[in-house]
């Protein structure tokens, strides 16, 4: 009977929080990107010399 | 270990009275609980083991994040970091003290708040048996997250959020032992041996984890 | 470099960020692409299936219900193996892995709760039941939300990743405890009236549905995954090429 309205709530907030991982992850890499190309347009590059295995540096 | 383990009586007996202060936050927080739930006496003694239980949990977490917190302070941290005894041991040893200090107090004042509770002798009795049991495993479980503090710039309350979940089974074993002593057809003694059980359990795991933690936190 | 030098042959050979990342990019839009396929079949399927003649149409809920809460276990144990490689092996991925892994856990932990909820409703009466199973799944999300607020709090990444593995792992160990005492603790309390969880067996109808969607979900929360240790690979080299031109811009002086 009103069982619609549970099933769509159901899938209306799935796909809202979904949405919101897939927006989120997807305009965190964007600005990281932007940043990046920032840094890179101002001049300042990974230096080659320095291994490459720098995650904490 | 001994001369450890007597330093760390003193301290906490002596200064600033972090045992005193656990007693009196577990007190409080028992005596509050009639005011939310009305003087009801049959209310009260039916609730009263989980209330006495819930306060000496809470009350064990208050005063665990000062467990290493001291000791990073004034450096002794990285004195037993380097010391020739296991760092296991030596955690095992602070967390005997801290129990000691501030949960036997717990367990020995529960008697009284179990009268306030109108709770009857064998209630009484089963809750400070369990607690005698349980509260060593609140206490070495919360040496983890204490050990986590230590790496945090302020790590009280972010300890007690992490700490609690893992305590839920602690919690759960020791009102169900309480209440299989006073209500007839459940049977006392197993949840009591888990609860047993489950001590020793987190009595391994704890200072392990512990150990482990407050090697990465330091350097 | 050339394409050759980027292959990765051993687990090891991912420690190296850089090829991480030339992995990542290649694998991204690959598996998005996969995942929206496998939701577009899954959807479909959830909503021509018929409905079951117990639970009627709000069958099609469990079509989400079960993957989100299969997922919020899964990525509990990913992060676990995770923690294992942050203090083991020392991985530097490892570490990234666990802390990514952690917001996307409790976002499906969350998806779980909410549509279990709302099945409750219209099947048992209730938006809550203290049942064992919502009771643990409940206890899983407060225990992700915790390690997210030790990842926050931290501001050096690499000791909070180890600190927050030991935590991760502690509590691994403890699930089955949790859950376990979890399930005494309903048996006492619980009155004998509420609805069991576990309904009629599963027909192979539903089965169908629930295969594809599980699929889709799995494949979601790997494509959100692998960007997401992406951006913070790319978030810790912007910090670390930020410091180091301010060092030379102090050195210049």
């Amino acid at each position: 009977m009103g069982h619609a309205f549970y099933i769509y709530t159901a899938y209306g907030l799935t796909t809202l929080i979904v949405a919101a991982l897939v927006a989120w992850t997807w305009l965190d890499g964007r600005a990281r990107q932007r940043e990046l190309a920032a840094l890179d347009a101002a001049g300042i590059r990974r230096r080659s010399a320095r291994s490459p295995g720098e995650t904490k540096a | 270990m001994t001369a450890l383990l007597l330093r760390d009586l003193k301290l906490s007996v002596r200064a600033g009275g972090g045992a005193l202060i656990g007693v009196l936050f577990f007190m409080t927080v028992v005596a509050v609980i009639p005011f939310g739930v009305g003087p009801d006496l049959n209310l009260l003694s039916r609730i009263g083991p989980a209330i006495v239980w819930i306060g000496a949990l809470l009350a064990v977490l208050l005063g665990l994040d000062r467990l290493f917190q001291a000791e990073r302070d004034d450096g002794s941290l990285d004195l037993m970091l380097m010391h020739e005894n296991p760092l296991v041991l030596t955690v095992l040893v602070k967390c005997l003290a801290h129990w000691l200090a501030t949960c036997l107090p717990l367990v020995i004042a529960s008697p009284l708040l179990g009268l306030f509770m109108n709770m009857s002798e064998a209630a009484i009795g089963a809750v400070m048996l369990t607690l005698l049991v349980g509260s060593p495993a609140l206490t070495f479980i919360g040496a983890a997250g204490a050990a986590v503090a230590v790496a945090l710039p302020r790590g009280g309350l972010l300890v007690s959020i992490l700490v609690l979940p893992l305590a839920i089974p602690v919690l759960i074993f020791g009102v169900s032992a309480s209440y299989a002593a006073v209500e007839d057809p459940a049977p006392f003694l197993p949840p009591f041996l888990i609860l047993i059980a489950i001590t020793l359990f987190f009595a391994v795991i704890g200072p392990l984890a512990a150990a482990v933690a407050l090697r990465h936190a330091s350097d | 470099m050339s394409d050759n030098s980027l292959a990765i042959t051993k687990l090891s050979d991912l420690a190296n960020p850089t090829r991480f990342l030339a992995l990542a990019a290649r694998l991204i839009p690959w598996l998005a692409c996969l995942t929206a396929v496998a939701f577009a079949v899954g959807l479909y399927l959830s909503f021509t299936t018929e409905g079951d003649y117990q639970q009627g149409e709000t069958v099609r809920i469990m079509y989400v219900h079960v993957p989100a809460a299969w997922l919020s276990m899964m990525c509990y144990t990913v992060m676990a193996v995770s923690a294992i490689g942050t203090l083991v092996w020392r991985h530097p991925l490892a570490d990234v892995s666990a802390r990514c892994a952690a917001p996307l856990g409790a976002a499906f932990t969350l998806i779980a709760l909410i549509t279990g909820s709302l099945w409750g409703k219209p099947m048992w009466g209730t938006w809550w039941v203290w049942d064992a199973r919502l009771t643990s799944v409940f206890i899983l999300f407060l225990m992700y939300l915790g390690l997210i607020a030790l990842n926050r709090s931290m501001d050096d990444p690499s000791k909070a990743a180890r600190v927050g593995a030991v935590l991760i792992l502690v509590g691994f160990v403890n699930i089955p405890i949790i859950k376990f005492s979890v399930e005494w603790w309903n048996t006492l309390h619980q009155p004998a009236s509420v609805i069991r969880m576990d309904g009629p067996t599963i027909d192979a109808e539903f089965l169908r549905p629930l295969l594809v969607m599980a699929v889709a979900f799995t494949l979601l929360f790997f494509t959100l995954h692998i960007a997401a240790m992406r951006n913070e690979i790319w978030r810790r080299r912007v910090n670390a090429q930020r410091r180091l031109a301010a060092r030379m811009a102090g050195r210049e002086q």
